[in-house]
């Protein structure tokens, strides 16, 4: 309840910033629109930035889900066949060295001006980290436990199953939230290059049209798109872990 | 389960290029507790973790069986730490090897859990999580998971050693009970653990290393601690540790 207020008392802070220099220079509408004027647009625009948003919306979480599980196959085959790792590793650091954003054009190309062609490029995006993450965590298992699987005459399946995979969940999990956060970056670049809805979309549109107003509504929305997904997926993972310790102190201490 | 003796014999051991021992021989007899006692770095737990199949022997060592059969798959490992799962509840971590090897415990093999738990004395934790327990309780549960695999060779690397000397000495109570019978092989640096607990002990010290004859304390096991003759042993093991 305390951090949700101090969270409101630095958002009115900050709008109130805002306002004073807008209203204190006296900027245009069309280059610094004020957070009322946003807020206006918001509530007229409502109906739009749902519309647009929902697509968004859509996007980042089936990209989510598909570039998640993609990355953790990934992970798991690399961690239990030798010969997967030798031929896929380079390729995957390689893939990486691409930046992912000038494939998008190719990949609305290829996928056309819908929604696979986002996905497809959110997915590019979470591949990378959640392939790293889960992999670095199948990779650090406690030695003691390997020796102790191995006198239990355990197959390198079951162990991996048993031990190396939920040992490395917490790994996973930090690769998941880091996914979270860029989700929303690969989708809406998607919509930037080529799309007929989408917030990207609305916000390029609204840019050309000087609707800078409704371009700020568009962010915000997105703003809050990417940091529900984050709550959502950090209380997934704390549901996940119920074994893994939050050793952060709740409070650093005072010198 | 009948007990079985294994000996290691001619075992060799060259670390980094520096030969720790050659021709070495260790024997375990079938159903007695062996401890074997040493400085740090003088090659023990490697015995101990070529016996457990966890190092390879380097030729010319061989380990030779009572019965002639090879030795996998009939060792129970205990280490220093734990080695619990923490995401598995208490019941569940003693079942590990079933779960390991594919079998689905049974209602019988659940009962054997529950039984060992109430043996090292955590009946009524079975569905606790590891960081609930303390540190020797921990410890118990390792020795119920290495007694639920109830296998012909126990082979223990400083299983106590992590623990307060209180809570020690009961678990050395806990594990001479529960071990009786068994070919056990415990490799340990407290020489008064292994004169409570010991049938047999052997002191390994030098570069190369050598075998030192074996020492066995009178009377039954858990020896006490304030045992006269048990506490003249202890200088004889210091003195031979020290040489």
């Amino acid at each position: 309840m305390k951090a949700l207020l101090r969270g409101a008392i630095t958002l009115v802070v900050l709008a109130a910033g805002w306002q004073a220099l807008v209203s204190v220079t006296g900027l245009p509408r069309y280059l610094l629109p004020g957070p009322l004027a946003v807020a206006d647009a918001m509530v007229r625009q409502a109906p739009l930035l749902w519309t647009h948003g929902l697509t968004t919306l859509a996007e980042i979480v089936i990209g989510l889900v598909a570039g998640v599980a993609l990355g953790a196959v990934s992970a798991l085959t690399l961690a239990r066949f030798r010969t997967a790792r030798r031929w896929l590793m380079p390729l995957l650091l390689v893939s990486q060295a691409i930046p992912v954003f000038a494939l998008a054009p190719l990949l609305v190309l290829w996928l056309g001006y819908g929604m696979l062609s986002k996905i497809a490029m959110a997915v590019l995006v979470i591949y990378f980290p959640v392939t790293t993450a889960l992999f670095d965590g199948l990779r650090r298992t406690d030695p003691g436990w390997l020796d102790l699987a191995r006198t239990m005459g355990a197959s390198p399946a079951a162990i991996l199953w048993t031990i190396r995979l939920p040992a490395a969940l917490p790994a996973f999990w930090s690769g998941v939230r880091v996914a979270a956060a860029v989700a929303p970056i690969g989708a809406v670049i998607g919509e930037w290059v080529g799309s007929s809805s989408g917030l990207g979309y609305l916000m390029l549109h609204a840019n050309a049209r000087m609707q800078i107003d409704l371009l700020f509504a568009a962010v915000l929305v997105l703003g809050l798109f990417a940091v529900a997904l984050y709550a959502a997926v950090d209380a997934l993972a704390r549901w996940a872990l119920p074994w893994q310790p939050d050793t952060q102190p709740t409070d650093d201490a005072v010198p | 389960m009948t007990p079985l003796a294994v000996t290691i014999d001619s075992a060799r051991l060259t670390y980094g290029g520096t030969l720790l021992f050659a021709d070495l021989t260790l024997d375990l007899p079938a159903g007695r507790t062996t401890c074997l006692l040493g400085p740090s770095g003088v090659g023990k737990t490697t015995l101990l973790r070529i016996l457990a199949g966890l190092a390879e022997p380097e030729p010319p060592t061989v380990v030779v069986t009572g019965d002639g059969l090879p030795l996998a798959g009939r060792i129970a490992y205990m280490a220093q730490q734990d080695l619990l799962l923490p995401w598995l509840t208490v019941l569940d971590n003693v079942l590990l090897g079933d779960r390991l090897r594919h079998r689905r415990p049974d209602a019988a093999r659940v009962e054997r859990a529950r039984a060992l738990l109430d043996r090292v004395g955590l009946s009524g934790r079975e569905r606790d999580r590891p960081a609930a327990l303390s540190g020797g309780q921990r410890q118990r549960v390792a020795l119920a998971r290495t007694l639920m695999e109830d296998k012909p060779l126990v082979l223990m690397d400083e299983p106590f050693s992590a623990l307060d000397a209180l809570t020690r000495l009961r678990l050395q109570d806990t594990a001479a009970e529960t071990l009786a019978g068994r070919t056990v092989l415990m490799v340990t640096h407290d020489p008064l653990e292994a004169l409570r607990i010991g049938d047999r002990l052997h002191v390994m010290t030098g570069r190369p290393a050598t075998m030192g004859p074996a020492l066995t304390p009178p009377g039954p096991v858990p020896r006490r601690v304030d045992d006269p003759a048990l506490l003249a042993l202890q200088a004889e093991l210091l003195r031979r540790l020290g040489e």
